[in-house]
This record gives structure tokens, C-alpha cells and sequence, in this order.
């Protein structure tokens, strides 16, 4: 791998995210990370410069595909949906979903994938659960918009909202492990805790680390 | 080469004007000791640069031509020269491969007719052309060749080495063959081996060749070419570079004089017209024995060979890829360039992949060329970037301490 890095301008923007700071927190140096819509590759490159890990990301958009290569990152062009056919067993030591879990069409295919591939997965995603999402929707009577999920329902990439709960509920039916779960209230500045009183009430956003289940 | 006068005569973006080079290199008795057994030299490469070698003799691009191209692939002759090189598109001042950035050196190949040794070239032994006496090479052997002609440039380690279709094939086996000359390669609409059916079309243009009188067992210097052999030859390759869909928009069932049906033999259709127009124009330039040559070697690639997996051949590479196929490419299609990244990824080496959305078929390489500039560029920029920070400084500027990195600023 080319372990270099020019100057990295968005990297002090990347270290604000309360996600990416979590994940810095659990991947261990060195490890082979796969990240599943990678986006711009912010991840990534945090991943690289602070832990040296071994990074490749999975994209759809070819415009958000430039930007990785510009940070000099290793990316495939490829959809999600239709799985990580390309990619062999236990190849990796964390496969991670950061904020794409809601986007994709069939969610336990892809999960499935990542436990597949991945000795870990990382999972995050908004929780539909949190008090102000539910309290906009109780009082309001419309789909909530607001920092969390930041998209009118005619224009939003998400199609499969959740709750922590229902995250967790999900967890146990398809046998997944769940090893470790954070949570946080804002994607920016925030940070995130492993223990919070009511997560699903109380978390705008939940970060899991699964396996493979018995 | 070139001076800012001359320059000023062209478009913005051309590489200007340049000037044809040659080397002789592999005298006896260091002849190259070609893949098939045999030797050769002397070898003359025929060769064109582009841009200005920096001191540090790092922002050098090697462009590999495919089968039919040579060593002009950018800016032009002379002035009033009224064609540019082929590949002039990507290769100039601000584009794809930054003449303003980098030094580009694009080689005519071993094989070639176009002033690098290939069989019609002088036998120094005979004092004829080579024809079908001049011994069977491979893409091994021109990427050899190359190699010598970087070393005699005085050029240690190429930033990339970079072409499409054929031009990938070299790029391919560079890294592997001199793991350590180059930094990044960056084969476009290429594959690791060509499959049956490319063969298969490769064959059935040889045997245009054979079939043509005029071949004359390949002695036909003195005497009339085999051009009707070679014209359809190439009509054969260029319904392969096409795609269906491109084909069809292009022609339709257009009729070329009349709009009815003359029912008879001669050129109607648009498309037959377009095809022996490609056929003509190529006898011109090219040579039969020569594609007989060129097309053999493109058949015997294949990066696996001797070894148990295209991932244990790919494990002497250590450059960074760039890999760039095209959807509607059915010649060598995105599933063959995705074999090859994965069997990368698989190695850990550092690989991205794409796919281009296009219909122009095989040929998109040369005509996508935003949407290839839009990758190209900032790739070399980032290895640029990588070269221009002092030596000490040459890990991680933001690197942290380890495990503890991520835990300081959580």
C-alpha cells in the first residue's frame, strides 16, 4: 500500500465527525478495512493516516469515486446491492457501513455480506427512535427533517429507517453478534458514549460492532 | 524540441511540435533474448517525448500504444502539420497526462512498423526486410525493450506507465516484470489475458492475410502488398472496437447514394462504406506482416502464464493501479479489468477500479476522454503531491502513535 499523504485539508473536518472519531476509536492499527459506501473517502483517509490500516471502499458515484482518488485512497466502483460477490471470505478485519445502512435496497443481504467478508462489522446508523424524531412526528403529524435525518421524504436517499431497538431486535433474528454499541447525539462534535440510559429514546445515532453470531 | 513560438501556433493544450527520436540499443553480442528463445539486435526504438524531465528524474509517464498506433501520440510534425498525434487528446498541457507536470514518453513497440525493429525492418545479416524470418515476440518482449530505452534515458523509476487495450497489456506486465522502475500503472480498457474470442477475431485477420495472394508466404517486398487481406483484417477489428448500440446510431440502415434498395453487390449501406473507408486508410499507414506480428503477440498474453493464479503472478507488483474499463467494451469487457483488481485486492496491493459508463465499445478509451482526464489527473497529482514532501516527512504528516491515535482525540 502507498502509505503516503499529501496534505489532507479535510482531515481536521473529518475528526468533528463523531462517527469517524468513534471508528478511529475501535479499529486497531493496522488492520484491512473495507468501507461500504465510502463516499467522498473521509474515512478512510483518517483510517490510513491515523491507524495505517490496509483501506479499500466500496462507491456507486463516480464523482464522489474522484475525490477518493484524489486522496490517493483504494476504491471500487460498485453497488452494494448487488453484494460483495467479488470479495473473498474473512478477507478483512472490520467491513464497515457508516450512515449507509438506510440507503441500501435489501439490508440483511448486505449485512449478511459484511459478516461474510468482514471478521468485524461496523455498523451506524440515525436512530428514527430518538425523543425529537418521535416528537416532531407526534406533534407535528409530518416526516421529521432536522439535523438527524436532514431530507424531505421526496428527496432522501434513505429507504429503510430504524430504531436502535429495531436494530437490536434484527440482531437477534438473523443471528447477529452484537460485541460492542456507542451512541451518540450529533454527528458533529459530539461525543460518543458505550452506556446511555434508554439508548433508543435517548441516541440520535447508534454505532455497532457485529460478528457473526452462534 | 519545442519552442514557446511554435508552440504558440497551436490550440491551447497541445504538446506543440515535435520530433521523432530513435536509439539503437541490443548490439551483438547483448542481443535481447526474446520470450520465444531466439535473439535479436540491433534494435532501434523509435520514440517521442513530451514535456521536461525535472531534476529529480521522477515525473516521467510512459504511454504504451496499442496495435495499430506508433510512437506520435501527441502534438504534431510541424506546424502546418495537419494531423496530431493519437492520443493527443490526453497528452498536452492541462490534460489527462500534464505535459506542464510531466515528462511523457511514448515508444513505437518492438514488432512495430513504425520505425522501431520489427519485420519490416533491414536484416543487418541479409540486407532485406525480416518479413516472416523476423522471430516471434510478445508483450514481455516490447515491455523489455522498453525498459531498456527508460535506462538509457537515465530515468530510474517511472511515475506511471499507462495505455489502453494493448498499451494496457504492457502497462500490466511492467509491473510485474519491474516491480521496482514503476510507481503506478494505469492500464485502460486492457485485460490479463485475452479471452477465446479475442483470439479468435485476431485469427480470423491473420487468415485475411494468408488468404490474399499478394502475401506471398510474406516476401512481398518489391511487390504489390497484400492490401486486400490487411483492409479487411482491419474491417474485421473495427466492428470489434464498436459497439453494437454505437454502430447502430452512427449508420442505422442508412443507405449511402439512393434511398431505395439497388439490389445488387455494390457499397449501399453506410456502414459497409464506413468500413472499407477504415480498411483503405489503414493500408496506407500499416503493414501485413507487421499485424500478423503484433496480433500473435496480444494472443500469447497472459499474466498468469507460470504461474498457479493471476494473484500469485500479481504479487511481484508493488505499483499503485489505476484500472479503467468501459461498460458497453465487449472485446475486453469490465468483468476481465475487475479479475485483476480483485486478484489485487486480494494481495492487499493498492488498486481502484472503475467502470465508465459509455457505448462507444473497446474504443471508449479513446473518446471518453473527460470522463478518463476526470480520473487520470488526480491520481498523478496525489503521487505528485506524495514526491514534493521533503524525505522526512515522508510518512504521515497527521499520523498518530498508533493505538493510541484514534484514542487521544476521541
Amino acid at each position: 500500500m502507498n502509505t503516503l499523504s499529501p496534505d489532507a485539508p479535510g482531515l481536521a473536518a473529518a475528526l468533528q465527525r463523531t462517527d469517524f472519531r468513534t471508528v478511529l476509536e475501535i479499529v486497531e492499527p493496522g488492520s484491512r478495512v473495507l468501507d461500504l459506501g465510502c463516499g467522498n473517502g473521509s474515512l478512510l483517509q483518517l483510517l490510513r493516516n491515523r491507524k495505517q490500516t490496509v483501506g479499500y471502499g466500496v462507491e456507486l458515484s463516480p464523482n464522489l469515486i474522484t475525490e477518493c482518488i484524489e486522496k490517493g485512497l483504494s476504491v471500487f466502483h460498485g453497488n452494494l446491492d448487488e453484494g460483495l460477490r467479488d470479495f473473498e471470505d474473512q478477507s478483512f478485519d472490520y467491513v464497515i457501513l457508516n450512515q449507509t445502512l438506510p440507503v441500501v435496497h435489501r439490508p440483511a443481504y448486505v449485512i449478511e455480506e459484511m459478516m461474510r467478508v468482514g471478521r468485524k462489522g461496523i455498523v451506524s446508523f440515525p436512530n428514527f427512535g430518538y425523543w425529537r424524531i418521535r416528537l416532531r412526528l407526534l406533534l407535528t403529524g409530518r416526516m421529521p427533517v432536522d439535523e438527524v435525518i436532514p431530507h424531505e421524504w421526496y428527496d432522501t436517499p434513505n429507504i429503510h429507517h430504524l430504531t436502535v431497538k429495531d436494530f437490536g431486535l434484527f440482531c437477534k433474528r438473523f443471528r447477529v453478534a452484537l460485541l460492542d454499541a456507542w451512541y451518540f447525539r450529533s454527528l458533529e462534535g459530539d461525543a460518543a458514549r458505550q452506556a446511555m440510559i434508554r439508548p433508543n429514546w435517548s441516541a440520535a445515532f447508534g454505532l455497532f460492532v457485529i460478528t457473526r453470531g452462534q | 524540441m519545442t519552442t514557446s513560438a511554435e508552440n504558440k501556433a497551436f490550440e491551447e493544450g497541445s504538446a506543440g511540435v515535435v520530433t521523432p527520436q530513435q536509439v539503437t540499443l541490443f548490439h551483438p553480442p547483448h542481443e535481447l533474448k526474446l520470450e520465444g528463445g531466439s535473439t535479436l539486435g540491433p534494435i532501434t526504438i523509435q520514440y517521442e517525448t513530451y514535456g521536461t524531465l525535472n531534476a529529480k528524474k521522477d515525473n516521467a509517464i510512459l504511454i504504451c500504444h496499442a496495435l495499430s498506433g506508433d510512437a506520435h501520440a501527441a502534438g504534431r510534425h510541424s506546424a502546418d502539420d495537419p494531423d496530431a498525434g493519437w492520443w493527443d487528446v490526453a497528452i498536452g498541457p492541462g490534460k489527462a497526462f500534464d505535459t506542464s507536470q510531466y515528462f511523457v514518453i511514448c515508444p513505437n513497440f518492438l514488432g512495430g512498423c513504425k520505425g522501431t525493429t520489427g519485420s519490416l525492418s533491414i536484416n543487418p545479416r541479409t540486407g532485406r526486410p525480416y518479413g516472416t524470418s523476423f522471430p516471434m515476440i510478445t508483450i514481455r518482449d516490447m515491455v523489455v525493450c522498453q525498459k531498456a530505452l527508460i535506462d538509457h534515458l537515465g530515468i530510474p523509476k517511472l511515475l506511471s506507465v499507462s495505455g489502453g487495450s494493448m498499451g494496457g497489456m504492457q502497462a500490466l506486465e511492467w509491473a510485474v516484470s519491474f516491480p521496482d522502475a514503476v510507481e503506478s500503472v494505469i492500464p485502460i480498457a486492457s485485460t490479463h489475458r485475452l479471452s477465446a474470442q479475442g483470439i479468435a477475431f485476431n485469427e480470423v485477420g491473420r487468415q485475411a492475410i494468408f488468404a490474399d495472394p499478394n502475401w506471398n508466404t510474406g516476401d512481398y517486398y518489391g511487390g504489390p502488398p497484400p492490401d486486400a487481406g490487411l483492409a479487411l483484417a482491419r474491417m474485421i477489428g473495427h466492428i470489434t472496437y464498436l459497439s453494437e448500440k454505437a454502430m447502430h446510431r452512427k449508420f442505422g440502415r442508412a443507405l449511402r447514394h439512393r434511398d431505395r434498395y439497388a439490389y445488387n453487390f455494390e457499397t449501399e449501406f453506410q456502414v459497409e462504406s464506413y468500413l472499407h473507408h477504415q480498411g483503405k486508410k489503414f493500408i496506407q499507414r500499416f503493414d501485413a506482416n507487421t499485424y500478423l506480428y503484433i496480433t500473435k503477440a496480444m494472443d500469447y498474453f497472459d499474466l498468469a502464464a507460470g504461474f498457479s493464479s493471476l494473484r500469485v503472478s500479481l504479487k511481484r507488483a508493488k505499483a499503485k493501479f489505476l484500472l479503467i474499463a468501459f461498460s458497453s467494451d465487449w472485446l475486453f469487457p469490465p468483468p476481465e479489468m475487475k479479475e485483476i483488481a480483485n486478484a489485487l485486492r486480494s494481495n492487499g496491493s493498492d488498486v481502484t477500479f472503475l467502470t465508465i459508463q459509455s457505448d462507444y465499445g473497446h474504443d471508449a478509451f479513446l473518446l471518453e476522454t473527460e470522463e478518463i482526464t476526470k480520473v487520470i489527473r488526480p491520481f498523478l497529482k496525489f503521487l505528485r503531491l506524495t514526491h514534493e514532501r521533503p524525505p522526512h516527512a515522508r510518512s504521515h504528516p497527521e499520523a498518530g502513535t498508533g493505538a493510541n491515535a484514534g484514542g487521544a482525540v476521541l
